[in-house]
């Protein structure tokens, strides 16, 4: 008979993150996940088509309000993510080394660049209107004044071989303009992106501004692309499926981000993820007496 | 009240001198189409013929590109920014010089007044072309990172600003270093063939500039060439659609500015007499074919009845008829298949219950006429308040709050113009601050200015044109 441990330890469920709350897939289903080396960690929720319309319904949700925010007020949730995260770095590091196969100090180091890039997104919080929006010189008596104004919901594949800084570095571009996210974690390395959705969870960040789903990506990224009310898709973590979901996207002209090789590890990505979920609104006056 | 009639005043039509028929325009020649397929453009104002131009098919697209790939690379892309700007500032003093002549070849091919060719089309589209010449070697400046071109651009533009769409798409492509392929619309190619002749007039190395005449199949042709590097589009969202599926998959960059169904907020508290001539213009100019058109007019409740009667009383003062005098403010719709749709968007609108209202105004015997209409009692499930009109027909729609102004103006799958009327600054910044759009006129509407960016959010595309923003479309 084995060995019988004397205390029988806790083992997380690893849920959803839609709307605030951590639920069970609607459809009942989970999948096992498991290392490199093919050690089985644990079961994800695999979450579903209905899942998707949640979640969207979540973010729609907290747009209005989450947009509304001061910039400078995002930039200190967004601050307060980096804090949350760094205070559970030991199960980061732990969870990114079985998921990704590497070394401790490797694990270390994604796991401390991507709190890094939760304070470097929260820094960009109340500088992106004056980089990219200004007055404009127009021939006429009129104040004619641009600014950027966030593009609504976000739809947003996460890179698949980059378990939680390439999560992080997709996520905190979308929401730091105030867009709301619903995310599609890598598939075969979710459990990280859930561990962050309870970081999320913790760090005054208003339910249903990210939302976080586990599963297939052949089966939540359709829906996901062809949404009538997602604005905006990211497909850093579509693969193959890009040119597929850029053609669902058209049917409600969606702005795309197509993915372009891009690097994780560079620690100042600037404007390259933030600019794509950006409209420029215009606003005229006449000046007079 | 008696109203004096004026005496008929005439722009001169002999300043044109139209060509029975047109080449297509390719490495700095016009050449002929291997395509025999030819198009009759016809004045929409009395439907007389006015030239034969071709319609390219996929070889004669085939050498456009090519021409525009040899340019780019061996001329236009390796010339000095200082050097390409000069350009641009030699074509912008040509369109200032030959204005008044462009400005009655626009409302021949048109139908638009002359009033608003000469007064609007022509300056802005010169001034569009002197903004973007002095951008040409600053890119380094304009806050995009890269400065360099993206080779050939695919350009698709509507018939109710012909020359103006050329330049707001053809300025900025040349300025950053790209060589174009542009197809001007099936209705109205006549001044994007005139601006053929001032690339020669100008100097503009051949294939620089290309121009394909041709209906929906060349447009088709165009987008889907496999050496364009971006595409731009202006007109339907249903095309844009099509474009943006087309494109999909591809290393093309995009960049759509499609239709919408502009909301005008009137707040009871607005300079009335104001709001009324920013309604006429919002919805009135250029006929109504203006994708950021005032279309629906909300007005609060309380002030409903005065400021509509005074609108109508403004409308009947209206002058339809004749382009080309000095004198008409609405001139003649551009073809009778826009006729066809506005009709039937009219219809719909009596059928659906709201009530339609015009002036008591004759409309010539020939040619393509829809008088000014106002529709009340709309409701938000309305045909006319759903689906962009693109005609003279305003649909009005009330308020009590400003929460529900802006719910309603936002209650569309469009996102591309609204407007606001109040003289309080608070207001007005709350509302322009929750208006899904991408241009917000205050107090004002329908001005356009090219250091200004334009363009929509939502399904009204994808994109800015003008200003410093203008530059990111046509930079990678």
């Amino acid at each position: 008979m084995a060995d019988i441990p004397s205390r029988l330890a806790v083992r997380r469920t690893y849920k959803l993150y839609i709307g605030g709350a951590f639920p069970r897939s609607e459809s009942g289903r989970s999948y096992p996940v498991t290392s490199p080396a093919e050690d089985h960690l644990a079961n994800a929720a695999l979450a579903s088509r209905k899942d998707v319309r949640d979640a969207v319904v979540a973010a729609r949700k907290a747009f209005p309000g989450w947009s509304g925010r001061t910039a400078y007020n995002r930039g200190q949730i967004l601050y307060r993510i980096a804090e949350m995260m760094e205070g559970r770095r030991a199960q980061f590091a732990a969870e990114v080394a079985a998921a990704e196969g590497v070394g401790e100090d490797r694990a270390q180091a994604l796991v401390s660049a991507a709190v890094d890039r939760w304070v470097y997104y929260a820094g960009w919080a109340d500088k992106i209107g004056q980089v990219l929006g200004g007055a404009n010189p127009v021939s006429g008596p009129y104040f004619n004044l641009s600014e950027p104004d966030p593009t609504g919901v976000v739809g947003v594949l996460a890179p698949t071989g980059s378990s939680l800084l390439g999560l992080v570095s997709v996520l905190a571009p979308v929401i730091t303009s105030g867009n709301t996210a619903v995310l599609v974690a890598s598939e075969r390395l979710p459990l990280p992106a859930v561990t962050l959705a309870e970081a999320l969870a913790t760090s005054d960040l208003p339910a249903g501004v990210a939302n976080i789903l586990t599963g297939r990506l052949a089966e939540l990224a359709p829906p996901l692309a062809g949404h009538a009310d997602v604005n905006a898709l990211d497909l850093a973590g579509s693969g193959s499926l890009a040119g597929e979901l850029e053609a669902l996207a058209a049917t409600t002209l969606k702005r795309v981000l197509r993915p372009a090789g891009d690097d994780w590890d560079d620690p100042d990505p600037g404007l390259s993820r933030i600019r794509p979920f950006l409209e420029v609104k215009t606003v005229w006056h006449p000046i007079g007496r | 009240m008696e109203i004096f009639e004026y005496a008929p005043a005439p722009e001169s039509r002999s300043i044109v001198s139209i060509r029975p028929s047109y080449n297509l325009f390719i490495d700095g020649e016009f050449v002929e189409a291997e395509s025999d397929e030819r198009i009759v453009t016809v004045n929409p104002a009395d439907e007389e013929p006015l030239a034969e131009v071709a319609a390219a098919g996929d070889a004669d697209v085939a050498r456009a590109f090519a021409a525009a790939r040899r340019a780019f690379e061996r001329v236009w892309s390796p010339l000095p920014g200082a050097e390409r700007g000069k350009y641009l500032f030699r074509i912008a003093r040509i369109i200032q010089e030959r204005a008044r002549e462009l400005a009655v070849l626009e409302s021949l091919d048109n139908g638009k007044p002359i009033k608003e060719t000469r007064d609007v089309d022509l300056p802005l589209v010169a001034a569009h072309f002197f903004y973007y010449a002095g951008w040409a070697d600053k890119l380094a400046h304009a806050g995009h990172g890269s400065t360099r071109p993206l080779g050939v651009a695919a350009q698709v533009i509507p018939w109710n600003f012909p020359l103006l769409m050329l330049a707001w798409k053809v300025a900025p492509a040349l300025a950053t270093g790209n060589t174009v392929v542009l197809k001007p619309a099936e209705t109205t190619p006549l001044t994007a063939l005139a601006f053929a002749e001032i690339c020669q007039e100008a100097g503009l190395p051949p294939g620089v500039v290309n121009i394909v005449t041709g209906a929906g199949a060349t447009g088709r042709a165009v987008v889907a060439h496999p050496d364009a590097d971006k595409v731009a589009f202006t007109g339907s969202t249903e095309v844009g659609r099509q474009i943006a599926r087309a494109v999909a998959g591809t290393r093309k960059r995009l960049t759509l500015e499609l239709g919408g169904k502009g909301a005008n907020i009137v707040y009871d508290d607005a300079a009335i007499d104001q709001a009324v001539e920013g309604i006429v213009t919002g919805i009135f100019f250029n006929q109504g074919h203006v994708c950021c058109a005032g279309s629906r007019l909300l007005v609060q409740e309380s002030i409903a009845d005065e400021l509509l009667s005074r609108l109508r009383a403004r409308i009947e003062r209206l002058r339809l008829g004749d382009p080309l005098d000095k004198n008409t403010d609405i001139g003649a719709v551009n073809s009778a298949a826009q006729l066809a749709r506005i009709r039937e968007l009219a219809a719909a609108g009596e059928s659906e219950g709201a009530t339609g209202w015009s002036p008591a105004c004759s409309l010539p015997e020939r040619g393509y006429w829809f008088p000014p209409t106002v529709f009340t009692g709309v409701t938000q499930a309305h045909r006319i308040a759903r689906e962009e009109i693109f005609g003279p027909v305003l649909s009005v729609l009330t308020f009590r709050t400003p929460e529900e102004a802006v719910s309603k103006a936002n209650n569309t799958p469009y996102g591309l113009s609204a407007g606001v009327w109040t003289e309080k600054g608070s207001l007005m910044l709350w509302t322009a601050s929750r208006l899904r759009a991408g241009v917000v006129w205050s107090n004002t509407f329908n001005v356009f200015d090219p250091a200004s960016p334009f363009g929509g959010y939502k399904e009204s595309g994808y994109g800015r044109e003008g200003g410093r923003h203008g530059l990111e479309a046509y930079l990678g």
